[in-house]
C-alpha cells in the first residue's frame, strides 16, 4: 500500500479545518472545524500504523476519539452558556475583553 | 498475554489525586449543601498534602519508568510535582477564601443561570456556593502532574487535555462580571482546542517518522538517519506550537490577556503559574529527550520566539491601566524570559554540564520565584475592592500603601521580585536562568532579556509609585483577608525573601533534580 495518498489527504483535511476555524464566525462551525483537524490526525495515525506495522497508531486513534468526545462536552457547555446569555454564537460578538 | 505492570509506589501522588477527584464528586452528590464547601476544601488540601508527602518520601528513590513506560519518574518530574503541589495548595486556598467576598467565594453560585436572571438572584439569595470547582481543580492539577511526567507523546496529549478541560470550565465561573468570564472561557476553549489539534497532528507526524510514541524512540530515529525528514521537522514544529500556546509565548499569546482578565482571580493565579510549570516541564522533556538531536534547528527558532515574546510582553504591559491585565502581560514577558533559559541547552538530555547551571534547573528556579511573587500579587489583588467586586483598575490602587502600610509593603516586595531587584527571589531566578543561556552561548539573547527586564521593571514600579505617592482613593475598600488568603500572602512573601537572601540550599536542591531519564 502506498501511504502517500492518505497522508496528503489527511494534510488537506487538517488545512481545511484550520481554514474553517480561521474564517467561520459561528462558534459551533469553528468548533466543528477543530473536530475535522482531529480526524485528520486520526487518519494519519492509522495510515502510519499500517506503514510501520504496529498497533500504536490505531490505539492512538481510539484515545483521540475519547478525548474529542470529552472536549465536545465541555465545548458545547461553554457555547450553550454564551448563547443563552447573548442569544448569539458568533465569535465576533464576544468583544468585551479588548485592549 | 501478560497483564500490564503498574508501579504504584512511583505514581502514588497521581493515585492520591485521582482518589481525591472521585471522593470530591461523591461529596458533591451526598453531603448537605451548607457543609459541602468546608468538606471540599478539606479534601483538596489534604489530598495535596498527602501527595506532597509521597513526593518527598520518594525524593531520593532511583528514577524509573512507571506504567509500562508511559510515565518517567525522574529528578525533574519529582521537582515539578513538588512545585505544582505547593502552588496548587496556595491556589486552592484562594479558591476557598470566603471572607473577602463578604461570606461568598469568587465563583458563581449557579453557573448555568443566565446572568441577571431570576434563577441567579434566587441562588444568590439562598447563599448557594459553587463547590464543583474543587473536583475540577483537583482534576486540572492531576493533568498537570501527568503532563511533565509523560514519557510518550500520547500520554502527554492525554495529560494536556486533563489539564485543559477543567480549566476551560473554571474560567467561566466568575461570580461577578460574568459576561467577561464567559467570554474568557469561550476564547480559551476555542484557541486551546486548536492548539490540541496542532499537538495531535504533530504527534501523528512524529509517529510517522519514528514508528513509536516514546520520546526516546524518536531520539533514536533521529540519530539513526542523518537527513532531517520533512515529517520530523513538521511534527516537531506542530508539537512546539501547542506547547508555546500553553505557556503563552508570542505569537500564540493572544488569549493570555483576555483569559487572565476575565477568569476569576483564584483561577488566574492557579493557571498563571501551574499551567506554566507543567507546560514548560513537558516542553523541556520533548525538546531535550526527543528532539535533542536536532537542537541546532530549534534553538535559534526558540531564541527568536523568546525575543518577540519579551518585546511584546514588556512593551504592551507599559500601556495597561488595569493591574490584572498588566500582570497578564507580565506573564507573557516572563514566558519570554523562561524561554531564554530553555534555549541555553547546555547538554541535551540533561540540560546540565558538570558544575554548571543548566536549562532545566534554571527554568524551574525561575518558575518558582516567579510563581511565589505572582501568586502573592494575585492574592493581594483580590482584597482591593469597590462596591463589593474586585477593583483592578490602577485608579483604585491610588495611595493603597499609605492606607495599609503592611499590605503595601508586601505588594511592593512581590512587584520588586517580579522586576528582578536584588535581595528578592526574582533576582536569583533571573540570574540562574540567564546564566544558563549565557553558558549555552546565547550572550546576545541574555543582553536582550536584561534590557527588557528593565522595561518590565518600569511597569511594576509604576504600581509601586502609585501605591505610595498618590492621594488615596477613598472609594476603594481594602478588605481584611480571611485565613486562607492570609496564609497565601505570608507564604509567598516569606518564600520570596528566603529565596532572595539565602538561595544556596534551594539552588543545590534544583541542581540535583535536573537529569531527565531517557
Amino acid at each position: 500500500m502506498n501511504p502517500n495518498a492518505y497522508i496528503v489527504l489527511s494534510s488537506i483535511l487538517f488545512c481545511l479545518g484550520l481554514l474553517g476555524f480561521l474564517v467561520r464566525r459561528n462558534a459551533l462551525v469553528a468548533f466543528m472545524s477543530i473536530e475535522l483537524m482531529l480526524n485528520a490526525a486520526n487518519l494519519s495515525f492509522v495510515t502510519f500504523a499500517n506503514v510501520h506495522g504496529n498497533l500504536d497508531g490505531q490505539v492512538a486513534a481510539f484515545f483521540v476519539m475519547v478525548v474529542a468526545a470529552a472536549e465536545v462536552v465541555v465545548g458545547l457547555a461553554i457555547i450553550m452558556m454564551i448563547f443563552r446569555t447573548r442569544r448569539s454564537a458568533s465569535v465576533d460578538d464576544e468583544n468585551l475583553l479588548r485592549h | 498475554m501478560t497483564p500490564p505492570t503498574i508501579e504504584y509506589g512511583l505514581i502514588a501522588p497521581l493515585v492520591v489525586l485521582i482518589l481525591a477527584v472521585v471522593a470530591a464528586v461523591i461529596v458533591e452528590a451526598f453531603v448537605p449543601r451548607h457543609t459541602r464547601h468546608r468538606v471540599q476544601l478539606g479534601i483538596a488540601v489534604i489530598s495535596q498534602l498527602l501527595a506532597l508527602a509521597f513526593v518527598t518520601v520518594g525524593w531520593n528513590d532511583r528514577p524509573g519508568q512507571a506504567v509500562m513506560g508511559a510515565l518517567s519518574i525522574d529528578g525533574p518530574t519529582r521537582m515539578i510535582w513538588a512545585l505544582l503541589l505547593v502552588f496548587g495548595l496556595l491556589a486552592v486556598l484562594l479558591y476557598g477564601e470566603k471572607r473577602i467576598g463578604g461570606g461568598s467565594t469568587a465563583f458563581a453560585p449557579q453557573a448555568n443561570a443566565v446572568p441577571g436572571s431570576l434563577a441567579e438572584r434566587e441562588a444568590i439569595a439562598a447563599r448557594q456556593e459553587n463547590t464543583e470547582v474543587f473536583p475540577l481543580f483537583s482534576m486540572a492539577l492531576l493533568g498537570m502532574l501527568v503532563l511533565p511526567a509523560a514519557n510518550d507523546l500520547l500520554t502527554m496529549f492525554v495529560g494536556l487535555e486533563i489539564l485543559s478541560l477543567p480549566l476551560y470550565v473554571m474560567c467561566g465561573l466568575a461570580r461577578r462580571r460574568r459576561l467577561l468570564s464567559q467570554e474568557a472561557a469561550l476564547k480559551y476553549f476555542m484557541l486551546g482546542a486548536l492548539s490540541s489539534a496542532f499537538f495531535l497532528f504533530g504527534t501523528a507526524l512524529l509517529y510517522g517518522y519514528s514508528g513509536s510514541f516514546t520520546l526516546a524512540d524518536v531520539d533514536a530515529s533521529i540519530t539513526r538517519s542523518t537527513q532531517a525528514l520533512p515529517l520530523l521537522l513538521a511534527g516537531a514544529g506542530l508539537v512546539s506550537v501547542a506547547m508555546l500556546f500553553k505557556v503563552g509565548a508570542v505569537p500564540f499569546h493572544s488569549w493570555v490577556p483576555d483569559v487572565y482578565t476575565g477568569a476569576p482571580t483564584p483561577v488566574t493565579a492557579f493557571m498563571a503559574i501551574c499551567t506554566k510549570i507543567a507546560a514548560f516541564g513537558a516542553f523541556l522533556r520533548v525538546l531535550f529527550v526527543a528532539l535533542g538531536g536536532i537542537r541546532w534547528d530549534w534553538q535559534l527558532l526558540l531564541a527568536a520566539v523568546a525575543v518577540v515574546t519579551m518585546v511584546l510582553g514588556s512593551l504592551a504591559g507599559l500601556v495597561q491601566d488595569d493591574v490584572k491585565r498588566m500582570l497578564a502581560y507580565s506573564s507573557i514577558a516572563n514566558a519570554g524570559f523562561i524561554l531564554v533559559a530553555v534555549v541555553g541547552a547546555m547538554a541535551t538530555g540533561t540540560g546540565l554540564d558538570a558544575g554548571r547551571s543548566g536549562s532545566v534547573s534554571g527554568t524551574l528556579i525561575y518558575l518558582t520565584t516567579y510563581g511565589l511573587a505572582n501568586t502573592g500579587a494575585f492574592a493581594i489583588l483580590t482584597t482591593v475592592r469597590q462596591a463589593g467586586g474586585e477593583a483592578t483598575s490602577i485608579d483604585a490602587w491610588l495611595g493603597l500603601a499609605r492606607r495599609r502600610p503592611a499590605l503595601g509593603a508586601v505588594m511592593t516586595l512581590f512587584l520588586l521580585s517580579l522586576a528582578g531587584i536584588p535581595l528578592t527571589g526574582g533576582f536569583i531566578g533571573k540570574l540562574v536562568a540567564f546564566t544558563a543561556a549565557w553558558q549555552g552561548g546565547y550572550g546576545w539573547l541574555v543582553l536582550f532579556a536584561m534590557a527588557f527586564a528593565l522595561v518590565t521593571a518600569a511597569y511594576y514600579l509604576r504600581v509601586v509609585y502609585v501605591m505610595y505617592f498618590a492621594e488615596p482613593n477613598t472609594e476603594t475598600d481594602i478588605v481584611h483577608p480571611g485565613w486562607p488568603t492570609g496564609i497565601v500572602i505570608t507564604v509567598c512573601a516569606l518564600g520570596t525573601l528566603v529565596l532572595g537572601l539565602v538561595p544556596g540550599f534551594a539552588l543545590d536542591l534544583f541542581a540535583n533534580a535536573a537529569n531527565f531519564l531517557r
